[in-house]
């Protein structure tokens, strides 16, 4: 039987399509809210029990509008630019390197939106500003199909700086997991900018278990994860985080947490990651389809 | 809730009547200073440098602006988290700073910092840095051109809101407001 030759029809992209794609999406997520965010403070907005709390609230509610009318960035704090991309398996890009055409458009997203640029190198030592945001942190994974998924995630550096990684044992099982996403919580405190949204990676490897607490932060929020029993651990951390009495940018309150994401994934018979990732209230982040 | 309009740099008198939870609502001058900036500044009163602003009653504001664009004074000004800057405030409060802005909670040496050189903690609002920013009317880079947004900027301000969560008495608003609603799990 003759070997059959099939031509694999590949979908072109140019480079700089996708360079012009991320400088809007830097732009649009540092100006914009999603609706999805806006709606879990108005909602806040109606429980929460403190009047500082919902004072702060309505603040963020009006800091929002202003943002999105003046084309300010919503916070002086313009993030780290993790990108996430799902590329399908028939995409070619052609006119230049992938990953150089992200960085491109990172560089004219935050210049031409006068955006602040807080990357810098050399970060144990002289801390030297590269002035246009890069590099970008980027995360790809190849998926079946012929499209390019970019998502924009400006991640501010205070919310970042309260992550953790345990490495639990396998016998500390659920109870476990609660207490070390209680203790970050707790100890983070009004650092991370509550009300927030955190983000829980659980099982796989050590960075593996990361990379699914920072991904959770892209679900709209409050959207469930479709396992009722990782719902469930949701739900529960949700209660018990609101419990804690930290509340809006920590002045006490009933909201410091606006929704759990949990990702879980199968982990080695010894291990147990549990990785949490925190989003501030400013929870950023735009995607487009090319 | 209780908010009085304070100017800075704030007088000495006026500390005693700020105590945690009292709302106000600045007008005056304050200077902007991030981790490095305090460095820095520790660097030169090591050295017995002269500093590039009098220290003595002045309102820190720990900030790194986004650019100003086309039009405006300055770009999106909110608070840093303030916690990074515990380890040089202590010597710049004895140095005669009399108040900081930010966001979060302080270390215990700088409570017991605050009490002792009679000063005071404010904390705004964390990730409001549009709606701060109208607060704003002049800004002007003085010293540290070369950090950038890290740089010590002389604000005029008309109106900035903030809270005390600091006071001489050791009042802490993160404590107190927790205690307030934090809920036993039946």
């Amino acid at each position: 039987m003759p070997r059959e030759t099939r031509k694999i029809k590949l979908r072109e992209i140019e480079a700089s399509k996708i360079t012009q794609t991320v400088a809007e999406l830097c732009q649009w997520a540092n100006f914009e809210l999603g609706e999805d965010v806006l709606s879990a403070l108005r909602q806040a907005l109606k429980t929460e029990p403190s009047p500082l709390g919902r004072e702060v609230l309505s603040r963020l509610l009006e800091n929002a509008g202003i943002a999105r009318e003046e084309r300010v960035s919503l916070c002086q704090d313009c993030g780290t630019a993790v990108v996430f991309l799902e590329m399908g398996q028939d995409v070619h890009i052609s006119g230049g390197d992938l990953y150089q055409a992200i960085a491109e458009g990172v560089s004219q997203g935050y210049t031409q939106g006068y955006l602040r640029k807080s990357i810098v190198s050399q970060p144990f030592s002289d801390r030297i500003n590269t002035r246009d945001n890069t590099p970008p942190v980027i995360h790809t994974e190849i998926v079946p199909g012929d499209r390019l998924k970019i998502a924009v995630l400006p991640k501010g550096g205070g919310a970042e700086n309260m992550s953790r990684l345990v490495m639990l044992k396998p016998t500390d099982g659920r109870e476990g997991v609660i207490d070390v996403a209680l203790r970050a919580v707790e100890e983070a405190g009004g650092n991370p900018c509550p009300p927030i949204i955190v983000g829980l990676g659980i099982g796989a490897t050590a960075e593996k278990a990361m990379l699914l607490a920072k991904k959770a932060l892209l679900r709209p929020v409050g959207k469930p994860n479709p396992d009722p029993e990782i719902n469930q651990l949701e739900k529960e951390l949700l209660d018990r985080i609101n419990d804690l009495g930290i509340g809006p940018l920590g002045f006490g309150g009933g909201t410091t947490a606006l929704a759990v994401h949990a990702e879980v994934t199968p982990a080695h018979l010894t291990s147990l990651p549990v990785a949490i990732n925190f989003q501030c209230h400013s929870a950023r982040h735009q995607e487009a389809v090319l | 809730m209780k908010t009085i309009n304070i100017s800075s740099p704030i007088d000495a008198e006026i500390i005693a009547k700020l105590t945690v939870g009292t709302q106000v609502l600045i007008s005056g001058v304050i200077y902007t200073a991030r981790d490095m900036a305090h460095r820095r500044l520790i660097q030169a009163l090591d050295k017995g440098e002269r500093l590039p602003f009098d220290l003595d009653g002045q309102t820190l504001y720990y900030v790194g602006p986004s650019p100003a664009p086309p039009g405006k004074v300055i770009g999106s000004a909110g608070p840093t988290t303030s916690s990074r800057m515990d380890i040089y405030t202590p010597r710049l409060l004895a140095a005669g700073v009399r108040a900081m802005i930010g966001k979060g909670s302080r270390s215990p040496e700088v409570r017991q910092a605050i009490q002792k050189h009679k000063a005071v903690y404010l904390a705004t609002i964390g990730g409001a840095g549009a709606l701060l920013a109208r607060a704003i009317k002049q800004a002007e880079v003085i010293a540290y051109e070369d950090m950038g947004t890290g740089a010590i900027f002389r604000l005029e301000v008309e109106g900035f809101p903030a809270i005390v969560a600091n006071d001489i008495y050791g009042g802490d608003l993160f404590e107190q407001g927790k205690r307030e609603y934090q809920r036993e799990r039946k």
